[in-house]
């Protein structure tokens, strides 16, 4: 019955299965909704999305398979200036109607509204490859096709001004967005590798009764204290092109830090060279060279490198290219060093990923680290924590 | 209306003390109708716990509530078997240690399975515990049955709990236990919405009272870079404590930059940065 429907969510990128569809139909014959559009759809959502996440994705979908069907029953009123002045309202603050009013200009006010309305657009489908924006075509006459952009009446008590999956509330949820100390701690959290080594110091209260019990005298258990097992080694691009990304960076840094046993950290410049250093004020004092780095910590430490891999294709192919100083090996020969030692390295980029491919060196990078750079967002850091935990 | 009744149509629709969205309505009838459970979350405050309460209410049978902590591990349960009361016992020569059955405690999945009215069983805030967590409770929640090994007897509910589970996003839930749950995501109240909130619980508040303080909670909320933004029980219980000190509406109202910062505040920003923000705010005001 709604088997389109279900594909459509699965090209979508909502993670559903047969299980649910199911679940729907179940609910449906059990009755649980009158027929009506809006009560379908606060039931399909409950049914198919399971994360917060996901319910921009579902409403987009929404919109697009079952567009048109909320016209069932409902009057169309068209009264295209009426509400093309209502959208204006919706899109521009009241600042600047006011402005534009005082030119007295209605094209005016209709220039300005459609340019909005093509950044938003824009913005709205950046990097979401599967699917024009809820099937919305907004420019016909005076820059707009009034059955595209669905606004009935009034914007009422019920909120149909505009049909609420069209309102896409939860568009900021998506976790391709949002990003700060907490939720990097979360994703963190998952290469956590819990493991008890060593001596027996801790006192296992359940083990000791179990075994007292089963034994009918007292049986003292002991185990090692358990702890976070995982190492991890973090290089950080600073200075320069990293400037704009430093809130990030320290966020990530600080977040890393508590969460970690076993953090080593360390800077380097543009690309990895033969020397990183500890200190950023002493930088050209106080380097470690790098070989040492590579020596001291065992190959089962995992590696986040983080940078924006923005720079000169010179500085990561050609001896002596570095802008510092004179480099003897080429940046290439050093990150090849690093990727022999540790196998698990990932890279992490604050550069949004759809901006990569103009970027000739971050092509280079993402080519020597074997495709594992990561956008440095919420979605990005759990591919690559993910990377790191295979 | 009864959760016992198939037949009735057993509808939520809010409670004299709880303002439901619609989605939520359907939410929590289709979950009730199909004896799924069902995921609440949503941001702190937004009333995920009192919802349970309320929906027990409304179709008029007792709430069992399993608060989960990060030590607290799925047989709990189910049931306990205290061996270490029966170790004692046989020690003292008790009759009792004859009986398996007076060493297995009832966890309260086993109590909502046996309820005589089909009970809402609330499973708090499932994200504080281990991982495997939510896997363990599967079948069980699945099935509503399982297996008590010392005794050999199988518990089976006769009538299936409506489930009501709370999560704050601290973990992902797997994947297996999503697909059996119908899920709600409380939004953060609109306005009016909240008016309506407002209004529910405290039907005698002054109209003027309750617009101002929106307005000001609104404002607040919307102030870029606070750590804790508050949420709906922190604007109910500021209300409480304006209407207790009965201030001037006047204190409310004056756009004053040196009022910035909201009386009483306390109840409203429980973050030390946030108020230290509000402090910077005001400053800055003042001087411009």
């Amino acid at each position: 019955m709604f088997t389109n429907f279900f594909y459509e969510l699965k090209d979508g990128g909502v993670p559903v299965s047969i299980n649910e569809y199911l679940m729907l139909m179940e609910a449906l014959q059990a009755g649980c909704t009158d027929y009506e559009i809006d009560q379908f759809y606060y039931l399909a959502r409950s049914t198919f999305v399971k994360d917060e996440k996901n319910l921009d994705k579902f409403d987009r979908v929404f919109g697009k398979v079952f567009q048109g069907i909320e016209f069932i029953g409902e009057e169309a009123v068209e009264i295209p200036e009426e509400w093309l002045r209502k959208m204006a309202e919706l899109h521009l603050t009241q600042e600047e109607m006011d402005e534009i009013e005082a030119l007295g200009d209605w094209d005016k006010i209709m220039e300005t509204l459609k340019k909005r309305l093509e950044e938003q657009e824009k913005r709205h489908q950046g990097g979401n490859k599967w699917i024009g924006t809820a099937g919305r075509s907004p420019f016909g006459a005076y820059g707009y096709n009034p059955e595209g952009v669905r606004i009935g009446q009034d914007k009422g008590r019920h909120g149909k001004a505009i049909k609420v999956w069209d309102k896409r509330e939860f568009k900021n949820l998506d976790d391709s967005v949002e990003l700060g100390t907490r939720n990097i701690k979360v994703a963190l959290r998952k290469i956590r590798q819990f493991a008890r080594e060593g001596e027996a110091t801790e006192l296992d209260l359940d083990d000791t009764i179990r075994s007292t019990a089963h034994k009918g005298y007292l049986d003292i258990k002991m185990v090692p204290e358990r702890h976070n097992a995982v190492k991890i080694l973090l290089f950080f691009d600073i200075g320069g092109s990293m400037d704009p990304h430093i809130k990030l960076c320290e966020e990530l840094f600080s977040a890393a830090r508590s969460e970690f046993k076993h953090l080593e950290f360390f800077y380097f410049h543009n690309c990895l060279y033969e020397g990183v250093w500890k200190d950023n004020k002493r930088r050209h004092n106080d380097t470690m060279p790098t070989m040492d780095v590579l020596h001291t910590y065992p190959h089962d430490y995992k590696v986040i490198i983080v940078g924006d891999a923005s720079m000169s294709p010179y500085e990561i192919a050609y001896p002596g290219g570095s802008v510092e100083h004179w480099n003897e090996e080429s940046g290439e020969t050093w990150l090849r060093r690093l990727l022999s030692v540790y196998s698990k390295t990932i890279w992490l980029n604050p550069i949004p990923e759809k901006h990569w491919e103009y970027e000739q060196s971050i092509q280079m990078i993402k080519q020597l680290m074997e495709n594992r750079m990561f956008p440095l967002s919420i979605s990005g850091l759990e591919d690559a924590i993910k990377e790191l935990r295979r | 209306m009864s959760l016992n009744d198939p037949t009735q149509q057993s509808r939520f629709s809010g409670t004299e003390n709880y303002v439901a969205t619609d989605d939520l309505k359907v939410a929590v009838n289709a979950a009730a109708t199909l004896k799924r459970p069902l995921l609440i979350k949503g941001e702190p405050g937004t009333g995920k716990t009192v919802l349970a309460q309320e929906v027990a209410k409304a179709f008029d049978t007792d709430l069992i509530e399993w608060h989960i902590k990060s030590t607290t591990k799925a047989h709990q349960g189910l049931y306990e078997y205290d061996a270490v009361s029966r170790l004692r016992d046989s020690q003292l020569g008790d009759e009792k240690v004859k009986d398996i059955r007076n060493y297995i405690k009832r966890g309260k999945l086993w109590e909502a399975f046996t309820h005589e009215k089909t009970p809402v069983l609330l499973i708090d805030e499932i994200d504080k515990a281990d991982i495997e967590f939510p896997n363990d409770l599967l079948l069980e929640i699945d099935r509503m049955e399982f297996h008590v090994y010392e005794t050999g007897e199988t518990v089976k509910a006769v009538n299936r709990p409506l489930v009501i589970i709370t999560s704050n996003n601290e973990k992902e839930l797997p994947d297996a236990f999503l697909r059996r749950c119908f899920f709600h995501y409380i939004k953060f109240p609109d306005e009016a919405t909240m008016l309506d909130i407002i209004n529910v619980h405290y039907p005698d508040i002054k109209k003027e009272l309750a617009r101002e303080a929106l307005s000001i909670f609104f404002d607040v909320r919307n102030v870029p870079g606070m750590k804790k933004k508050p949420s709906t029980s922190e604007l109910l219980d500021w209300l409480k404590l304006l209407m207790s000190e009965d201030l001037p509406m006047d204190v409310l109202k004056s756009k004053d930059p040196k009022t910035l910062i909201p009386p009483l505040h306390g109840a409203l920003i429980k973050n030390e940065q946030d108020i230290h923000l509000f402090e910077r705010l005001a400053f800055m005001s003042k001087r411009t």
